[in-house]
């Protein structure tokens, strides 16, 4: 079976620097640009927020929008940028569509009541009590809002994507395999055209009491990443990014602009038991890429969370790459598990199509090339190995 | 071997389950053709002030009820242990090929909140937080990715493995992802899982706020009822169905004992509704005529079809839509599985995958109970009540979900 080459040819992007490629370029590019903070919401946590959204331009319903929480909407928006970057409306009936997903907000003040009421009390006079606050307190809408596989629907519904719907769950990993399914599914000539992405909120309480105790946030004020010493650390990050991907062909027909090929995506899973492990993963991918690597400088962008250990490993195995310039983006927009990949695939393919590199995001970013190829790592926090490797639309 | 689209033949050499009638494929299976029904009242948590108060649980070991993560894991295991007996692969802790897992997302549990809040001692989430220790394991046991992980590493699966979920579609996309691995060439075995444990308080509440539950409390064994004229929802339930699946061509060279095959993959995906089909049928039927026409069958040639049969009063109805419009005005037999183990949700893609293909290694309709009095509206051979001997080569198993995510499957006997 011959593979078909993929191409990126829309992109949705939405991070606390802004909404949109152009306002994300146009931050990242800035020699003075500055992270966005929440210090407040979520205090003691220092966390990017998501900015305002027009989302009327998306999502036009606002029942549709009702239907939905902040985690669904920010996805719902940014799949659309995606679509009208792609020139992409017209196509959505046979478009393939994977997210990665996490969950839906939960209902934070009917939480606290009940945890309130009934954490002191013995489990078998809580038990009745709960069950008659819940089914009097839920929202019969938060249940959909809350679903993982609901922000696909929802994509589905507002944008009339119904070619196939996945969702992937596995924090930062599902991200990563979202891509190389989508991107593998369209090589093999399983479709032309796919939408693959994620969101997510960094400022919400019902995520931090479950990322909290993985003991790899952030302690303390915001720093960049090189300055967070050995233990390092996540600064969560509200963001979202959708690709449009198609085979080349299909969008040399319809006269599509490329912005970038993607060449390849490859993942795996070390155990990290041991010091070493993930770097190896890491490297034994990268002999899986390389040969498809374009010729000319390489850049990367890093996946890097921040997290201590997993970013040593990354850091030791980008020292063997021979990389021309390296791009730390968790230093400026934070860390956005699932949507992580997507987006810094996207920044990847904007680097490519408008032949520059951000300014340095971190005090430890080096070099600045036009760059012909850039490989993007992926660091699961807790486990997940991933690159993708990117090459400029003429190559 | 090649399909008609000259893409590898995705054989199934093993097959575990668990569901509420049983541990154990054979068990399962045969309750399921003596039409013996696995709902029974709740009796993991009180039921007090709750609409529905049956399901199809699967016991958890004695001791303290588990989380919906521990639990889920624990019956894929069981399943994809008992798959890998069957099928002779690999060796203990090593499996030549990648895991797909569907399961429910999940969420941190009432019994771990109030557990945090007396260590803060105080309700409020910022003192919860601030409670949360990595010492609480909380990460690793609801991390979306846990339970793979942990299954991955039990089992030692290659690569990446893969959660996911379609809502109760999922077992079925599971099925459906490993083919594809397959088929492009990237692995010649893989494990397709579907496992779900998600009998809790929460999750009752928010199906019952859906009013997609039946509330026939009083008579649990026949509650479930398919297709029947008084269905008044879906019963949850608990399960998990594992498959070794692996290239037709291998599976026979290492002398494989090949069970059947999966001949096909459909999938359409709706925009109409968020727990509503389009009245207009299409993505039910897209889904089914895509698997036809992967599988390369026109639809005279199915044999029975493994339903989707929910028991709500609108699945069934659109269902029967699509089942005539695809099948013409004599469809094949249709029964449901969900009758007997509740709707196991997103097990039940793989469930009744595992179901079909037993379905044609012994030649026998399993029934769907509890049909009394049929549907007027329903015109179909339902298999009511008993099961049935039949010749079958061709099975079409439905799964529709909520979010409006469809993928049939067509499994069939291996090729003569």
């Amino acid at each position: 079976m011959t593979r078909q080459r993929i191409v990126i040819t829309g992109i949705g992007l939405v991070t606390s620097l802004g909404d949109g490629a152009e306002a994300n370029w146009a931050a990242m590019s800035d020699p003075a640009g500055a992270p966005v903070l929440d210090t407040t919401t979520c205090a003691p946590f220092a966390l990017h927020p998501v900015p305002p959204l027009p989302l009327d331009a998306q999502i036009p319903r606002k029942g549709d929008q009702r239907q939905m929480e902040p985690w669904q909407r920010l996805g719902t928006y940014a799949a659309g940028l995606a679509l009208d970057d792609a020139g992409a409306r017209d196509l959505v009936a046979d478009m393939h569509l994977i997210v990665a997903a996490g969950g839906g907000e939960r209902d934070l003040a009917l939480d606290e009541a009940i945890v309130g009421e009934l954490a002191g009390m013995p489990a078998e006079a809580a038990g009745p009590i709960l069950n008659e606050r819940l089914a009097n307190g839920l929202r019969p809408t938060l249940f959909l809002a809350q679903l993982s596989n609901l922000m696909a629907g929802n994509i589905s519904i507002v944008h009339g994507v119904t070619g196939s719907s996945r969702t992937f769950m596995g924090e930062e990993q599902a991200g990563a395999d979202a891509l190389r399914i989508a991107a593998a599914r369209l090589g093999e000539g399983s479709g032309r055209i796919a939408l693959v992405g994620g969101a997510f909120i960094a400022t919400r309480w019902d995520l931090l009491i479950f990322y909290g105790p993985g003991g790899n946030l952030m302690q303390g004020d915001w720093a960049p990443i090189s300055a967070r010493g050995e233990h390092g650390g996540i600064a969560l990050g509200g963001m979202a990014g959708f690709l449009v991907l198609e085979t080349e062909a299909h969008a040399e027909a319809r006269g599509a602009r490329v912005l970038a090929h993607l060449d390849g995506v490859a993942t795996d899973t070390a155990r990290r038991r041991a010091p070493g492990e993930s770097e190896a993963a890491l490297a034994a991918l990268w002999q899986r890429l390389a040969p498809m690597r374009a010729e000319g400088p390489l850049a990367v962008i890093s996946g890097t969370t921040g997290a201590g250990a997993a970013h040593a490993e990354e850091r030791g195995f980008l020292d063997t790459i021979g990389a021309d310039a390296i791009r730390t983006p968790a230093s400026r927009i934070g860390h956005g598990v699932e949507a992580t990949f997507f987006v810094h695939v996207a920044l990847a393919a904007l680097a490519l199509q408008r032949g520059a590199l951000p300014a340095p995001l971190d005090p430890a970013d080096t070099g600045d090339v036009v760059p012909a190829a850039v490989l993007v790592t992926g660091m699961g926090q807790w486990r997940g190995e991933s690159l993708a490797l990117l090459s400029g639309a003429a190559s | 071997m090649n399909d008609h689209r000259g893409r590898p033949l995705v054989a199934v050499t093993g097959i575990g389950t668990v569901t509420s009638l049983g541990w154990g494929r054979e068990e399962n299976w045969s309750k399921l053709c003596a039409g013996q029904s696995g709902i029974t009242r709740i009796t993991r948590f009180p039921t007090d002030h709750l609409r529905t108060t049956i399901a199809g649980t699967v016991a958890d070991a004695p001791g303290a009820p588990l989380t919906s993560p521990a639990r889920t894991e624990r019956l894929a295991a069981f399943a994809i242990e008992e798959a890998l007996e069957e099928a002779g692969i690999g060796s203990l802790g090593s499996f030549p090929g990648p895991l797909f897992l569907g399961m429910p997302p999940v969420d941190i549990e009432w019994p771990t909140r109030f557990d945090l809040a007396r260590r803060a001692n105080a309700a409020g989430y910022p003192a919860m937080v601030a409670a949360a220790s990595p010492e609480t394991g909380i990460f690793e046991a609801y991390a979306f990715g846990g339970v793979a992980e942990r299954l991955a590493d039990r089992f030692g699966t290659r690569g990446a493995p893969i959660t996911l979920t379609t809502a109760c579609a999922t077992g079925a996309s599971a099925i459906q992802l490993g083919v594809e691995a397959i088929q492009r060439g990237e692995c010649d075995a893989c494990i397709a899982t579907g496992a779900e444990g998600s009998v809790q308080p929460e999750a009752v509440v928010r199906f019952s706020l859906l009013s997609a539950l039946s509330t026939r409390n009083d008579e649990p064994a026949r509650a479930s009822r398919p297709f029947e004229k008084s269905r008044d929802g879906f019963v949850m339930a608990e399960g998990a169905a594992a498959l070794v699946l692996e290239n037709y061509d291998s599976a026979r060279a290492r002398g494989a004992k090949i069970i059947g095959i999966v001949l096909g993959c459909g999938e359409r995906a709706d925009n109409f509704h968020r727990t509503r089909s389009n009245p207009n049928g299409n993505a039910i039927l897209g889904a089914m005529r895509n698997a036809l026409a992967d599988a390369g069958l026109e639809p005279g040639q199915i044999d029975y079809v493994n339903g989707h049969g929910t028991g709500t009063p609108e699945n069934d109805k659109m269902e029967t839509f699509g089942m005539r419009a695809v099948f013409g005005e004599a469809p094949p037999p249709i029964s449901s599985n969900k009758s007997m183990i509740g709707h196991t949700l997103s097990a039940s893609g793989a469930l009744e995958a595992a179901f079909s293909l037993l379905t044609i290694r012994d030649q026998m309709l399993p029934p769907t109970i509890n049909h009394d009095e049929p549907d007027p509206n329903i015109p179909l051979d339902v298999v009511p009540n008993v099961k049935r001997a039949a010749k079958v080569v061709n099975v079409l198993s439905n799964s529709f979900g909520f979010g409006g995510q469809n993928v049939c499957l067509v499994l069939a006997a291996e090729p003569l």
